[in-house]
């Protein structure tokens, strides 16, 4: 899998010398994107849509080809359903405010998964509150997997909405999202697929998966800091209303009515992140470069290892899926005995970076009956030697805690 | 990071692992729960007074090493102690942890709870050591 010539295209990953285990979280960024932010403000900084000069005019052709862009690479049917956003947070936040805070009614239900991030979670408690509709949750079995009569026993006639995540930020589990969306289809409900912990790793086809909203953030696949997305069917879009207001997602104002301006534009109120959209058209331009299926192969190779060489610490329980072609780039382990943080800080002092906490899956949490775990993920970056020092330091770890350890 | 022994060190692990203060009180005139909701620590203090001073104290409750000796700890240095003198102690550690007083002449009225100076050079754990100080803070302050 020797992706060495990969590694050197991520400067800090040249310049600091850390394992870096937490593309989960965020992953880090090559040198082509921060080279096309700096090319931007060196060449076409101005504020798009605005001015009739040519750089600005400029400047809204790359962000509006960036759209172009995003919607191939996702197969969306029209660019005008492409929607930046500052991430995946505020594109559920305008899909549970804008669709379901007008479109619940008393009664009806919403259906989350239990390994839902908070992002796709509470906004839906507000909106259920807000609406007297009723929110359920599709639960895991021992394998950490949603099983298809779990699926089928809680999405039913009254299901209005379903948001599930396409791969748990904790767990890795690929959910079958394209079953979920078949079945939520034929009982009247759209689907709201979080494809943040997915998009880096491979494919996404809207169409083919027939997805009603599907979200992700830039900053996991490669791309700056605060950029975001929404897709959402052109049908649905249209119908909804605005979800900020302001500058530029208006066609006529006057002192007590405004009219809105025809998507996208209706969703992306005041000045946007140019510098974001810019970076994630680089990132996008760096995924095709090397390609889902070498990304798949280094990635799959990778994770197997790990499982591997995980399992043989007989001082650790791992958060996994026991089926590996259901698991993808995040592990999720503690040390029997030893608090996550604890454990996070013994790695860090041999400069290996691990996320340790509740991964803002609370509900998931207290479902595994646990607080907290560690957690590895890996990108196209990572190595097995990556893999060795991680458990090397976990070995560390375990032997300063050792003699401490209660067994409960 | 400086070597992580002076941070572990056998009185912080011996009392997060297995702490005698760990025990609900039979009797208590205060109780104050404590958490860092992103991390997921919680702490439950128990305080029992005699006039001015704390007689007893005890805690239940999860969290890591660091947030589980603090606490413990802490009720070795705080009890028996007058509130004001209390009061004096809980805000020379805090400010240990701050790196506002390095004078080591100062920090002996901490006792045991000296051990926790190097924290300091531990940003992201600096909150699991003040966890049960700001809770103890808070019945004090209440007072």
């Amino acid at each position: 899998m020797d992706n060495r010539e990969i590694k050197k295209d991520f400067p800090i990953l040249e310049n600091r010398k850390i394992t870096y285990l937490d593309s989960g979280a965020t992953t880090q960024k090559p040198i082509q994107v921060i080279n096309a932010i700096k090319e931007y403000y060196e060449h076409n900084n101005a504020n798009p849509h605005r001015g009739a000069y040519s750089l600005s005019v400029e400047a809204t052709q790359i962000y509006e080809d960036t759209r172009t862009k995003i919607a191939k690479f996702i197969n969306a049917r029209n660019r005008e359903e492409i929607i930046f956003s500052k991430n995946a947070t505020e594109s559920l936040n305008l899909i549970a405010y804008s669709y379901g805070l007008d479109n619940l009614k008393p009664n009806d239900e919403v259906v989350l998964s239990i390994m839902e991030h908070h992002s796709n979670l509470v906004p839906w408690q507000k909106v259920c509150k807000q609406t007297e509709s009723k929110l359920n949750y599709m639960y895991i079995n021992s394998n950490f997997e949603i099983s298809d009569k779990e699926i089928e026993n809680k999405i039913t006639d009254k299901t209005k909405i379903v948001g599930i995540t396409h791969v748990s930020n904790v767990l890795g589990t690929i959910n079958s999202v394209k079953k979920i969306i078949k079945l939520a289809h034929k009982k009247g409900a759209v689907v709201v697929v979080d494809a943040s912990q997915s998009i880096q790793h491979m494919q996404i086809d809207v169409q083919d998966l027939d997805a009603d909203f599907l979200v992700f953030s830039g900053h996991k696949m490669l791309a700056p800091l605060g950029i975001g997305v929404l897709y959402g069917k052109k049908e649905l879009l249209n119908k909804m209303t605005p979800f900020l207001m302001g500058g530029d997602m208006i066609e006529y104002v006057y002192e007590q009515e405004t009219t809105f301006a025809p998507l996208p534009n209706k969703f992306e109120a005041g000045t946007q992140n140019v510098e974001g959209v810019i970076g994630l058209g680089a990132a996008i331009d760096y995924i095709q470069k090397i390609g889902y299926n070498r990304i798949q192969e280094i990635e799959k190779e990778l994770v197997s290892y790990a499982r591997k060489e995980l399992s043989k610490l007989d001082f650790l329980t791992l958060y996994m899926t026991p089926n590996e072609e259901n698991h993808s780039g995040v592990i999720s382990f503690n040390i029997n005995g030893v608090h996550p943080h604890d454990v996070a800080s013994i790695l860090d002092s041999e400069n290996v970076c691990i996320r340790s906490g509740n991964h803002c899956a609370q509900p998931l949490m207290r479902f595994l009956g646990i607080d907290s775990t560690c957690r590895a993920s890996f990108y196209l970056y990572n190595t097995k030697e990556d893999v060795d020092n991680l458990v090397k330091a976990l070995n560390k770890a375990y032997e300063m805690f050792k003699k401490y350890i209660i067994r409960r | 990071m400086e070597d992580l022994t002076d941070v572990y060190n056998e009185l912080i692990m011996e009392h997060s692992m297995n702490s005698y203060n760990k025990k609900k009180l039979e009797k208590a005139d205060y109780t104050e729960i404590g958490h860092n909701p992103n991390c997921g620590d919680e702490i439950t203090l128990e305080m029992k007074m005699n006039g001015n001073i704390i007689e007893d104290m005890a805690f239940i409750g999860h969290g890591c090493a660091i947030s589980q000796a603090s606490t413990s700890i802490m009720i070795d240095t705080l009890k028996g102690k007058t509130i004001e003198e209390a009061k004096e102690i809980i805000k020379t550690f805090i400010e240990m942890i701050k790196r506002e007083i390095t004078d080591e002449k100062e920090l002996e009225k901490l006792e045991d709870a000296i051990a926790f100076k190097n924290v300091a050079n531990m940003p992201a754990r600096v909150k699991c050591a003040l966890l049960a100080w700001h809770t103890v803070e808070g019945i004090l302050n209440g007072k």
